[in-house]
């Protein structure tokens, strides 16, 4: 999921920012010697008989003594009981009970505390102030360039007329992102030095990486209540993990040699630590600060639904006013934010390892001067508040632009027909027939399918995650909504994928296409799922399709962005020799580059899917009914029973369809890397 | 060397108590009651700071938008909104996180748990609108077919009715699970060939809605009054078997329409009795349907800002809101 939010084009940092992090997929396929690859796919050639073989037998066996059907009822357990409980009992003591009192409440408070400090200190720096800042910090970090950027946002942000809740979202990010970080570094520290942490801990952060962001809302709404210290905590649980494996990751990749060589000049473990594996992790630190800030940003729209304030409570409201220019005035301060914050990050990610500027502590002196110096001068001349004559109002225009798309594409175009025509179309002939197969395969076939999927790509013990994942559904009593969800997955990621691997293709061969596609991207990755909610029912109306469509905006420019990659890295002796053979276009196309950048196709599959399964429960706002829908209304109606039951059933989607699609390694027993 | 080590062992010990203390003393060690914690974006200048749910639907955004302009220009306090759901805001209700709920549409459930049996919500009177809840056709479409306006012919339009969603069936449109609906019960008990298909919000099922009148297509839709919606896409009710007291009791066995509710403003008790003007001044707004529409229009058809439109509300209503204001 992490690739999601990673809007930055350099092809070093794509394969740490996919699903696994800690896996060896980070390692450039290059380095895997063409003899190993042999020898691997000769093992896999030959792992396929047994593996068929047991389906059949399997297959036949179930036929025979277990007929056919969905999930029995006799073997699911109902859990409403136990959970109204827990939540009856959570309700009348979290005004009075200890554990509140003294444990949580001061949780709760601390976060109140912080926030409201970094948001007093951007309101006391004024905007004027907190724009030299962003600029001046860029400029320093990552230079001139991006620090023009970063001033522009910001005044972009004040434009829109969104400098309060701008200020608002930003000192929630920064105390957000601050916990994420130190938690994800302990959590990462503890899994990089010691391999039976590390053990425990990657089940846990390779499932909190499918759950989807609605699933966590729940309990700890519950818990703390609406407001900021939920909001605050439910991004925390978000934006952590992929801090923590990264952490894992450079601490365990330093270099052998080094270490040795600190360790034989009697350096202490602590010494080691701090002098040699940390530096050496810089990197990989840096990126794991990336990816929390941009998973955070990614939550900052969905924790406004329990009350987290700023631009997402601005986007939430106007979702309900079906007001799409309003919701798209509060998204694009969001998207700015995330560019700029994922620039800068990427771009003092690269500079590491560089020699230091001569006079950086000069530039840095300089840099907080000014800060100061215009902070001062802003609030002398009292304009702390953005000025309101300085603000444009797009509102109107977008919302004319959107009426125009909406009333001209949503029927009778002539010739292909109104986009209200294709989602009925794509309903009833692709989403029913799929949602139909599915739900009428029995039980037992359902899970040996995805074991023999598992199988082929993964280990036995990814098949097995992955059945008892499935099987986890069918116990929780939801297997028939989970077929449904699974069967707008499949169909959504059946579109991405063909889209994607086309736009990938073509912007791989065209650097212009590429580079004009890049903001795009960035923007699609970045935007608020919910500012094109209204939009899509429009041209779709309510229903599954466009719940698909949703799914399908929101996975694509990851895919675009993986293949693209892929295709590129293709070694360009390759693609020469090729041509010097008198190779067409077409035949390099197909018979050099795409079967060479197979592992890149493969992890595109891989986050297509689970991006997709992410916008599922945003489907259930638009009436894509099953899981989704059930988590919505679990959330809306405060019903742990459903909400909970609901979560958990799709993060079994999630661990299900990442385990089938995940080319896991065969991973060497001494689980180095592993 | 191992002098170091031991010092070095030392230093991490106190480092870890010191941080241990640090953190005590930081957050106090009494207990903290998270009921009565304030919004971190509470103004700066201690000024007195009133809360208010926002119900995602626009008629509840237009109380909460003329109650905090009154509270702001007449009474000077400062006011923050919340939006969320209608059952997650009586928790935060009961929780001090919001201060009041001006428009309720009947929980019995919660009204049962925080009000008779915790104490920490207390009411705050009618608002003045009544609210109702039914199944709705486009007048267009029961002009043309007026027996659709009785449930019992219903199956005879199903096909009419039939979308892709809706699988073979009619389509019943329903919109956010938030939303009090005892529709699929009534499909079943009511015997009628129909599917209830979910918007999920209510935003989209009004997209919905306004994409299927441009059309001037048939649809069946569960909505209630008094709603915006009505001026721009006239629907009328069909009528479902007569509402009795207490037929709504089982929600599995209801057969019969939806009640007419006065619609409930809700407090939180610590506010209602130590809030000053604001809990007065809440406690006797009330107003009609027309006006809470003419609101409701200004913010979801002129797409005006809420603060705007309470301001021209304000500015003509005088003699409604004058009688508000606490003496």
């Amino acid at each position: 999921m992490t690739a999601t939010v990673t809007p930055n084009g350099t092809p070093a940092t794509v394969p740490p920012a996919t699903a696994t992090p800690m896996g060896p997929a980070t390692e450039p396929a290059a380095s895997a010697t063409a003899t190993a690859t042999g020898a691997l796919r000769a093992f896999a050639r030959d792992r396929r008989r047994p593996i068929a073989a047991g389906a059949v037998v399997a297959l036949v066996l179930g036929a025979l003594l277990l007929g056919g059907g969905g999930w029995p009822a006799a073997l699911t357990v109902d859990l409403s009981g136990p959970l109204g409980t827990t939540s009856d009992w959570i309700i009348d003591n979290r005004d009075s009970h200890p554990l509140f009192l003294y444990g949580l409440g001061h949780v709760s408070n601390a976060v109140v505390l912080s926030v409201r400090a970094v948001y007093l200190v951007l309101l006391a720096l004024g905007w004027a102030g907190v724009t030299a800042a962003a600029g001046l910090v860029a400029w320093r970090v990552a230079g001139a360039r991006l620090a023009l950027v970063a001033v522009a946002a910001f005044g972009a942000c004040g434009l829109l007329g969104m400098w309060v809740p701008t200020m608002q979202t930003l000192a929630l990010m920064v105390v957000a992102v601050g916990a994420s970080v130190a938690l994800g570094g302990v959590l990462g520290l503890a899994a990089g030095l010691s391999d039976r942490t590390h053990r425990i801990l990657r089940p846990v952060l390779d499932t909190m990486q499918v759950l989807p962001a609605f699933a966590y809302l729940l309990p700890v709404v519950l818990v703390f209540g609406i407001g900021v210290p939920a909001a605050v905590l439910a991004t925390v649980v978000y934006a952590a993990p992929p801090m923590a494996r990264l952490t894992a990751l450079g601490l365990r990749g330093a270099d052998a040699g080094v270490m040795e060589a600190a360790a034989s000049m009697g350096a202490t473990a602590r010494q080691r630590l701090l002098t040699a594996r940390l530096p050496l992790a810089r990197k990989e630190l840096l990126l794991g600060v990336n990816q929390s800030i941009m998973m955070a940003l990614s939550m900052a729209v969905i924790a406004s639904v329990i009350g987290a304030g700023g631009l997402g409570d601005r986007v939430y409201q106007a979702l309900a006013s079906v007001d799409v220019g309003a919701a798209l005035a509060a998204g694009v301060p969001i998207v700015l934010l995330a560019v700029v914050l994922d620039r800068v990050t990427a771009a003092a990610g690269e500079r590491i390892g560089a020699a230091p500027a001569r006079h950086a502590r000069l530039g840095w002196a300089v840099a907080a001067v000014t800060t100061a110096a215009v902070a001062v001068a802003g609030r002398l001349s009292g304009r702390l508040g953005w000025p309101d004559a300085w603000t444009v109002d797009i509102a109107p225009t977008v919302n004319t632009a959107v009426d125009w798309m909406t009333a001209h594409l949503y029927s009778g175009v002539p010739v292909i027909g109104g986009t209200a025509d294709w989602a009925g179309h794509f309903t009833t002939w692709v989403l029913d027939p799929v949602r139909g197969g599915l739900q009428w395969l029995p039980w037992w076939a359902v899970l040996v399918t995805v074991g023999v999927l598992a199988l082929l790509i993964g280990t036995w013990r990814t098949a097995a995650t992955a059945v008892a994942a499935m099987a986890g559904i069918g116990v929780l009593g939801v297997w028939d909504p989970a077929l449904d969800t699974l069967s707008q997955v499949l169909a959504a990621v059946a579109v991405t994928l063909v889209l994607g691997f086309a736009v990938g293709i073509a912007a791989a061969r065209s650097a212009r296409l590429a580079r004009a596609l890049r903001p795009v991207l960035d923007v699609f990755q970045t935007m608020p799922q919910f500012v094109y909610l209204i939009p899509v029912v429009a041209l779709f109306g309510v229903g599954r399709a466009p719940a698909v469509a949703a799914a399908v905006v929101y996975a694509l420019p990851a895919v675009v962005r993986i293949t693209t990659q892929g295709m590129r890295a293709v070694d360009p002796a390759a693609m020469e020799s090729s041509r010097s053979l008198g190779a067409t276009g077409r035949q390099q196309l197909f018979q050099v580059q795409l079967p060479l950048a197979r592992p890149a196709l493969l992890l595109a599959v891989n986050q297509g899917v689970v991006l997709v399964l992410a916008v599922v429960v945003i489907g259930g706002l638009v009436g894509g009914g099953a899981l989704g829908y059930d988590a919505v209304f679990g959330l809306a109606q405060g019903d742990l029973a459903t909400g909970l039951v609901a979560g958990a059933a799709i993060v079994g989607l999630g661990l299900m369809l990442d385990r089938v699609t995940q080319p896991t390694e065969r991973r060497d027993p001494a689980g180095k890397g592993a | 060397m191992a002098r170091t080590r031991t010092r070095a062992r030392t230093r991490t010990r106190f480092a870890a108590l010191a941080a241990a203390v640090a953190l005590t003393a930081l957050t106090g060690c009494g207990a903290a009651d998270m009921t009565t914690q304030a919004s971190p974006y509470a103004d700066a200048k201690s000024s007195r700071t009133v809360t208010l749910s926002v119900q995602s639907w626009v008629g509840a955004q237009a109380n909460v938008a003329v109650a905090q302009y009154l509270l702001e220009q007449e009474l000077g306090y400062r006011v923050d909104t919340v939006q969320i759901d209608e059952i997650p805001a009586w928790d935060a209700l009961s929780q001090g996180r919001v201060d009041a709920i001006l428009e309720d549409w009947g929980h019995p459930e919660q009204e049962k748990r925080y009000i008779d049996d915790k104490g920490t919500i207390k009411r705050g009177g009618d608002l003045g609108v009544t609210g109702h809840i039914g199944w709705f056709v486009p007048t267009y479409f029961a002009k043309e077919h007026p027996d659709v306006t009785d449930w019992k012919n219903l199956n005879k339009y199903a096909d009419t009715f039939r979308t892709a969603e809706s699988g073979g069936k009619g389509q019943l449109l329903d919109g956010s699970p938030s939303y009090i609906t005892n529709d699929k019960a009534l499909v079943k008990n009511l015997d009628l060939d129909y599917q209830v298909v979910f918007a999920g919000s209510e935003a989209a099922q009004i997209t919905q809605i306004k994409q299927f009148a441009k059309e001037k297509k048939p649809f069946l839709t569960y909505w209630y009054n008094p709603q915006w919606l009505f001026e721009k896409v006239p629907m009328t009710e069909v009528k479902l078997p007569a509402y009795k007291e207490g037929c709504d009791a089982d929600p599995k066995k209801v057969a019969c329409a939806y009640p007419h509710t006065p619609l409930q403003k809700f407090l939180n008790a610590r506010f209602a009795d130590g809030g000053g003007d604001a809990a007065a001044f809440l406690k006797k707004f009330r107003w009609t349907t027309e006006m809470q529409n003419d609101v409701a229009l200004m913010i979801a058809e002129q797409k005006l800002s809420p603060r705007e439109a309470a301001r021209k509300w304000v500015e003509s209503n005088e003699a409604t809101w004058r009688t508000w204001l606490p003496s």
